[in-house]
């Protein structure tokens, strides 16, 4: 029996982001609009396999899927044995537009999870002529801290074995074991301190609730998707969000899913996405 | 409701050990006593690499633990039913509502928390009725 290859297209891209050289990994499937994909805290571009091969969105987009620097496949820069590993508002906008950039991805739609829809919040007030559509999937403007992020990097505590079991906390039970568990092994592969660095920008930094009034909703379409089963970034704070942004803003509550839509439940959650990237597609 | 319930949930948690060899291998480094409060009710569990080896009901008087857990008893009895509503299928997010509280050394649970998560779920597999 032959082995079935996936249409999926996995390369590297050295670029410069804030002075610093990175060599990056990125796959990518598809042609037509450019869709960005930005995945959670920790993990890593794998979470969005199943939007890669599905021809339904291939046909009409350019699926980029980039591995952040310090996550997956993409290196951290020179020097990184010296410094703690911490991601900022800024440090974030800069890596997404470079990539952009990098790839001449004119006008993008973008889309993010987690801190991937929080860092879609900071785009859209800060660089909204640049994007065609914004998609924040579990996007809130802040989360209450809940838990000592210390005990995700410290050398008493395997840090892949509790970043693994804070993520499947944050799964639905109702998700498909199989997904559920790929989900977790992202975790359980992601380098010392990086989900602890990513955190510093979720629960830290990246706290957007004083600026959420300034976002422009009329200038570029917002979307929220978000899964009943998220307790990190829950449906209430998504409803409130949406609320804040205004009437154009559309808002749907994915049930039975948890915080990793795309990566935890991907069939269901690829019901949800289809006709969001439909409008769009519609409205370009 | 009645008080059983949460001593079935109890003998549930021992047992799943007796019949789960992969959760006792994941425990196998787990040299704790833990006290679990349900409420004003107060369990304690010993355990000797990923074994519970002792298993008592309170009241204590001066209990010596390593770390406690506590939540209000309706909070246990929606985490241990077979599906969980959203906001009880998991410790943390019993933590995130601030409804649960976890005091001692917490570096024996953190460094086992696939462990304790599924040691103190047991009783789903069960299908408890609350």
């Amino acid at each position: 029996m032959s082995a079935y290859i996936e249409p999926v297209v996995g390369r590297y891209m050295h670029l410069e982001i804030d002075g610093r050289n990175h060599r990056l990994y990125f796959e990518e499937a598809g042609q037509g609009i450019p869709l960005l994909c930005l995945h959670t805290a920790g993990s890593d571009g794998r979470q969005f396999r199943a939007l890669l091969n599905d021809t339904a969105i291939t046909r009409d987009y350019r699926v980029v899927v980039f591995d952040m620097p310090w996550h997956g496949k993409s290196s951290p820069p020179s020097g990184w044995h010296h410094e703690e590993y911490r991601l900022t508002s800024a440090s974030y906008v800069s890596q997404i537009l470079a990539v952009m950039h990098g790839l001449a991805l004119e006008r993008p739609v973008v889309m993010g999870c987690s801190i991937g829809g929080r860092i879609v919040l900071h785009l859209a007030e800060q660089h909204p002529e640049k994007f065609r559509a914004i998609i924040g999937l579990q996007s809130s403007p802040a989360v209450d801290p809940y838990y000592d992020t210390g005990w995700l990097h410290r050398p008493d505590v395997h840090g892949g074995e509790v970043c693994g079991a804070v993520a499947y906390g944050l799964t639905a039970p109702t998700s498909p074991d199989p997904d559920r568990w790929e989900t977790v092994w992202h975790y359980m592969q992601g380098g010392p301190g990086i989900f602890k660095g990513d955190m510093y920008f979720y629960k830290v930094d990246g706290d957007i609730r004083d600026r959420v009034d300034r976002i422009q909703a009329d200038k570029v379409p917002i979307h929220l998707l978000t899964g009943d089963y998220d307790f990190s970034c829950t449906p209430q704070a998504t409803r409130e969000l949406a609320e804040r942004l205004g009437p154009s803003v559309s808002a749907q509550i994915m049930k039975d899913m948890g915080h990793f839509p795309m990566s935890e439940n991907p069939a269901r959650f690829l019901e949800y996405l289809r006709p969001v990237l439909e409008s769009i597609k519609t409205n370009a | 409701m009645s008080d059983s319930l949460v001593a079935d949930a109890f003998r549930q948690i021992r047992e799943r050990l007796d019949c789960d060899p992969g959760l006792v291998a994941r425990g196998r480094f787990v040299n704790a006593t833990v006290i679990i409060a349900v409420g004003s009710d107060e369990w304690r569990l010993r355990i000797v690499d990923g074994r519970i080896t002792e298993l008592d009901a309170g009241p204590f008087v001066m209990p010596s633990f390593t770390f406690r857990i506590s939540a209000p008893r309706d909070e246990w009895l929606r985490f241990w039913q077979p599906l969980p509503p959203p906001g009880s299928h998991d410790l943390f997010a019993l933590l995130k509502r601030r409804v649960l509280r976890f005091d001692g050394e917490l570096q024996p649970l953190m460094a086992n928390l696939f462990y304790f998560k599924f040691l103190l779920a047991a009783p789903r597999a069960f299908g408890s009725e609350v």
